[in-house]
């Protein structure tokens, strides 16, 4: 339950979640962001590092149906693995959905790649996400 | 065994179906992107148990019951799954590492063949079924319980031993018998002979500079040998000790890991042993009736000669060991040298023998035989084991145990055993179940279940509280209120918790006790057992080194694992010296009959150098007739051939029947040629500093001997680690431990024996081993070989489609899904190292076995080829955590599997480019090599070459 035992705690269309608890059954959620299971994905490096959740999943909190964010093509991971300056913030607006590239977002990216201590070279190699 | 090892040789796909699906597949990969993903659902817990985060494993503590012993092990578990097994650290026995066999009871857990319902004349029944049966059958009898017998393996389990006294008053006509076939019956007898009580003997090496080893494989065998091999290790690298070894002297029948260790060895039949003991004895002081050393043919004189010697000169310092199945005669005189040698006390400690209620086993039995043949038995229930298999020949407990009006049979396996009793009941596998078991040194574990009972699985707790009244109480109640009854503390809470945790319970451990030989030994030993020649020859039999004593039979690891030195997989053999061979005109893979006085079988001979002359060996387990898909049929049954009366070694006659039989084996040729692929020097030669190694070394900062001049780029510089392994020579002994835990945490399939016939085995280290100077007594040497992740790859210059790459931190990366299956890399891989799924070994389909896997490692599909990488999913884990935490990888974070669950230690792994780590010092000791590096690949994996510590006496022989 978590939140929702505080917050919208009445709500009609939280019906199942309640229902969820209540009968200890788990809600069968339908996973949007799949990738094939010979990639290795770890959400906790990315959220350290400065990899905001916007930045993979879209405007969530604008989407009434949750979709795709992004196309999770190999190239489109590797995008960002070559040049993570475009994507990364600062630590406290990682969990913004609004966040927006600043103009000078080069060079905060690159202060941000040295201050999180990021080498770009093992960022490209194959065992970083297949092993 | 091919309906699921593999089902590709049996796909009959018709042409018609396969356009039908390709086309349909074209048509989809048309219409969507080819990308898109078949909709997966999640099933998050409504509510989360605690601790449990999805993609983190946890770690819990058990321990694995073992003939003789249980291993304390730590079982890591994937969102409730129990995937791999590692050694226990926490434990005061020992056991930071595990055997072959903890290993694969993981596949043992998942196995899909266990039984899974209980089964009442072959039909399927159910449990209340079997309580309402079992009801009746009790109360058919008396208030005595005059009829009933339990029959159990050996008990090590002091609640399951409390749980059966308990009944035995209620039931005192109840009669509890105990019956494994690998058993302490001879150790018992032979400790009695020289102390007059049973105690079990531990050496410890720690002041040991002599070690005699009577057919004794304690690196491998045994319930100690995980601790024995660790501290034997220890004091076998020379970089570490410094200039003295502890010299171990091996006298044994077959080749065994621990006989090759063995600076001196000598290759001896079982009476053979038993005579040159007793003179062995006799020279170091014990009061023995024996011939003198003097008396002994030249060949063998000088060396007991240097080797008494040897041990009268470390009075205090050495040991002498003697394997548990060896006559009661050669035991009681290892113990009596000991004293003579006054190493009692000093570097072997003697305890109390942690089973519950010691009984002899084969006396057990046969008092069952005789009391079912009088009619005395009228319900007979049986807690494990597999006694219509494993009993001695003589006693056709089989036949004579159908007789028996309730028969119940509780077993992992619908066995030999099961067919033929009434009842058969699924047992709880012990990653299933609660209950309590104890190590070598007394030490009580917990037994804690990691998983639900897949099946209808019960324990032995369960049944034998069902026979004393309490149905429905489960294990976990009895278990906990006996440590609660004894444990005497007021906050048993906090104890239970912490030994569940540990993995042990505190204060268990037995103190070692003080024994005194019993004055009249000299006249109990009795004459040595006769020599046997020519056509009549000794018949060593012996557990297998992987399936024991048929128990793992169905568990396609072991069957795979090749046994140690002659690379056997999935068959047993009849090993032959290669004089007897000559002598009686015996070729390798021929069918050789052989008959003992009890029955004949019909084995394959493998023809083994340094094994005894004039003695066969046969290794128990095999032949089973239903043991599952896996293992039925594979091999002869060794158990025909064992007389209750004659122990562990018959007497027989070996002849050829002509025939030929195919044995699959992955190492063909154990020649070196003349070429030092495995080095190994002297420790004098080391520390003078003319080491083979040394003298070859071109002089190269980093020791590898490559050419000083290559067209080949430097590789480039990087500033994180650059990960290498470092495997040194002196301390493998060949246990192939490393195998199977690879096998476990890489998720690498089994393909079976034709399959290993064609050289298709997939497992990512292999263990070569080779015989090393005269055929009689080679040194045997042993050399793991994995990925070498060499800098200058051979393998990745070859690929078409870049499947094959180097990482920033040298690893040399496979990518499967790139893989497009030319196995050019394979062809040019100086090492052979890569393996191709040439079919789809990995099951897809089997849903137990979808459970087993480790889900950081990528089950790999056909045409697909793949090798080790060094526990990427390890060292990436390691990686993102130091990341998290903002530091770099700790020295020593990441263990590869292998590494692990060495015994010995023999394994390093680390970053190179940290001065401080093991590898990178290891790799600056004058024995460093590197295997064929003058081909100039730069192996990030290279070993240390083995240092012997041998006799200038011997070798001057």
């Amino acid at each position: 339950m978590g939140c929702h035992s505080q917050i919208l705690a009445e709500s009609p269309i939280l019906e199942q979640v309640r229902e969820s608890y209540d009968r200890d059954l788990p809600i069968p959620w339908t996973r949007v962001h799949d990738l094939p299971d010979f990639v290795r994905f770890d959400h906790s490096i990315h959220v350290k590092k400065g990899v905001g959740c916007s930045s993979c999943h879209g405007r969530v909190d604008r989407m009434p149906l949750v979709a795709q964010g992004s196309n999770l093509q190999m190239d489109w991971c590797l995008s960002c693995h070559r040049h993570p300056e475009g994507t990364l913030r600062p630590e406290d607006e990682v969990f913004d959905p609004a966040w927006r590239p600043p103009a000078d977002q080069e060079i905060r990216g690159r202060d941000l790649l040295t201050k999180n201590s990021i080498r770009l070279k093992p960022l490209t190699d194959c065992s970083i996400c297949h092993q | 065994m091919k309906d699921y090892v593999a089902p590709h040789l049996h796909e009959e796909v018709q042409r018609r179906e396969f356009l039908r699906l390709m086309s349909a597949s074209l048509a989809l990969g048309g219409l969507g992107a080819c990308t898109r993903q078949p909709t997966e659902r999640i099933y998050p817990s409504a509510r989360s148990p605690e601790s449990r985060i999805p993609g983190k494993p946890l770690f819990f503590a058990t321990a694995m019951p073992m003939t003789g012993g249980a291993q304390p092990i730590l079982v890591e578990s994937h969102m409730g799954r129990p995937t791999k097994i590692e050694g226990n650290p926490l434990h005061p026995g020992g056991f930071a590492a595990t055997t072959a066999q903890a290993q694969a009871a993981v596949l043992g857990l998942y196995d899909p063949d266990r039984s899974q319902v209980v089964k009442h004349d072959g039909r399927i029944s159910n449990w209340p079924a079997f309580l309402g049966s079992l009801r009746e059958a009790l109360d058919g009898l008396d208030e005595q319980g005059t009829g009933l017998r339990i029959l159990t393996e050996t008990v090590l389990s002091p609640s399951l031993a409390d749980q059966l006294w308990s009944l035995l008053n209620d039931k005192p006509a109840a009669v509890w018998l105990q019956y494994e076939p690998v058993n302490r019956d001879t150790a018992r007898v032979g400790a009695k002979l020289a102390f007059g009580e049973d105690v079990l003997p531990i050496p410890s090496f720690e002041h040991a500079d002599v070690v005699l080893a009577i057919d004794s494989d304690f690196m491998t065998t045994g319930p100690a040998s995980v601790r024995l091999a660790r501290d034997f290790a220890a004091r076998r690298r020379a970089h570490e000790t410094g200039a003295k070894l502890c010299r171990l002297y091996a006298i044994e029948s077959a080749p065994s890991p621990t006989g090759s260790m063995a600076d001196h060895r000598l290759g001896l039949s079982p009476a053979r042993i038993d005579a040159l003991v007793r003179v062995i004895a006799r020279a170091v002081g014990a009061d023995v009736d024996a011939p003198e050393v003097a008396s002994l043919p030249a060949e063998h004189r000088i060396w007991v000669e240097a080797l008494v010697a040897d041990l009268t000169a470390s009075r205090g310092r050495s040991v002498v060991i003697a394997g548990e199945l060896q006559a009661p005669a050669v035991q009681a005189l290892a113990h009596t040298m000991n004293a003579a040698l006054e190493n009692a006390g000093a570097t072997i400690h003697y305890f109390d023998p942690i089973e519950m209620e010691p009984v002899d086993q084969v006396a057990s039995l046969h008092q069952l035989v005789d009391e079912i043949e009088a009619g005395d038995v009228r319900a007979l229930v049986i807690l494990g084991g597999n006694p219509a298999y494993t009993a001695p020949a003589d006693l056709d407990f089989g036949e004579c145990m159908s007789r028996v009006p309730f028969c119940a049979h509780l077993a992992l396996h619908e066995d030999e055993t099961s067919q033929r009793c009434g009842w058969h009941v699924p047992e709880a596998h012990f990653l299933e179940s609660w209950s309590d078991t104890s190590a070598y040194d007394g030490t009580a574990s917990i037994v804690q279940p990691l998983i639900a009972p897949l099946y209808e699985g019960r324990t032995s707790h369960e049944i034998v509280a069902a026979l004393a009244g309490f149905v429905g109480k489960s294990s976990y109640e009895t278990v906990r209120a006996y440590w609660k009854r004894e444990s005497f503390t007021d906050d048993f809470d906090a104890l239970w918790a912490r030994s569940l945790h540990d993995g042990w319970l505190a204060e268990t451990a037995f103190e070692p006790r003080s024994v005194s030989l019993s004055p009249d030994l000299a006249v109990n030993l009795g004459e040595p057992a006769p020599v046997f020649e020519g056509d009549r020859m000794e018949v060593h039999l012996r557990p297998d080194p992987m399936i024991w004593d048929g128990r793992f039979a169905n568990n396609g690891w072991l069957q795979e694992l090749p046994k140690p030195i002659t690379a056997l997989t999935w068959d047993n053999a009849a090993l032959i010296s290669p004089v007897t061979a000559r002598r009686l005109r015996i070729e390798r893979e021929e069918l050789v009959e052989i008959e003992c006085e009890r029955g004949k079988v019909e084995a394959a001979a493998l023809i083994v150098p340094g094994h005894a002359d004039d003695c066969v060996t046969l290794h128990l387990g095999y032949g089973r007739t239903k043991a599952g898909k896996l293992g039925s049929g594979l091999g002869c049954d060794a158990f025909r051939l064992v007389s209750s009366a004659a122990g562990w070694s018959s007497v027989g006659r070996l002849q050829s029947t002509g025939r030929r039989y195919r044995l699959a084996r992955t190492q063909l040729h154990h020649n070196m040629e003349g070429r030092d692929i495995v080095r190994s020097e002297n420790i004098e030669e080391l520390s003078s500093g003319s080491s083979s190694t040394h003298s070859e070394s071109s002089g190269s900062e980093d020791q590898h001997e490559e050419r000083e001049h290559t067209l080949l780029a430097p590789p480039a510089p990087h500033d994180g680690p650059a990960w290498g392994m470092v495997i040194d020579l002196s301390t493998c002994m060949g246990c192939n431990a490393c195998v199977v835990a690879c096998q476990s945490e890489n998720n690498i399939p089994i393909v079976g024996k034709e399959e290993v016939l064609r050289g298709r085995e997939m497992h990512w280290i292999r263990v070569d081993s080779y015989f090393e100077g005269h055929e009689s007594s080679p040194e045997i040497l042993h050399q793991p070989v994995p990925c070498m992740h060499c800098e200058n790859a051979p393998c990745e210059v070859v690929c078409p489609v870049g499947a094959t790459v180097h990482s920033a931190e040298g690893l040399n990366d496979m990518v499967y899904n790139r893989c497009v299956g030319t196995r050019y890399c394979e062809a040019n891989c100086p090492y052979k190292v890569r393996r191709f799924n040439f079919y789809r070994y990995a099951d897809f389909e089997t849903p137990s076995l979808k459970m087993m896997r480790n889900p950081d490692v990528t089950v790999r599909s056909r045409g697909v080829m793949e090798k080790c990488t060094y526990c990427v999913q390890r060292i990436n884990e390691a990686r993102v955590r130091a990341k998290k935490e903002g530091r770099e990888i700790r020295n020593g974070e990441v263990v590869t599997a292998c590494q692990g669950v060495c015994p010995s230690s023999a394994i390093a792994f680390g970053d190179l480019n940290d001065p401080d780590s093991k590898v990178s010092r290891l790799r600056s000791l004058p024995q460093h090599y590197g295997l064929l590096a003058e081909l100039g690949v730069r192996p990030r994996t290279t070993y240390l070459s083995r240092v012997t510590d041998k006799n200038p006496e011997v070798e001057k022989a």
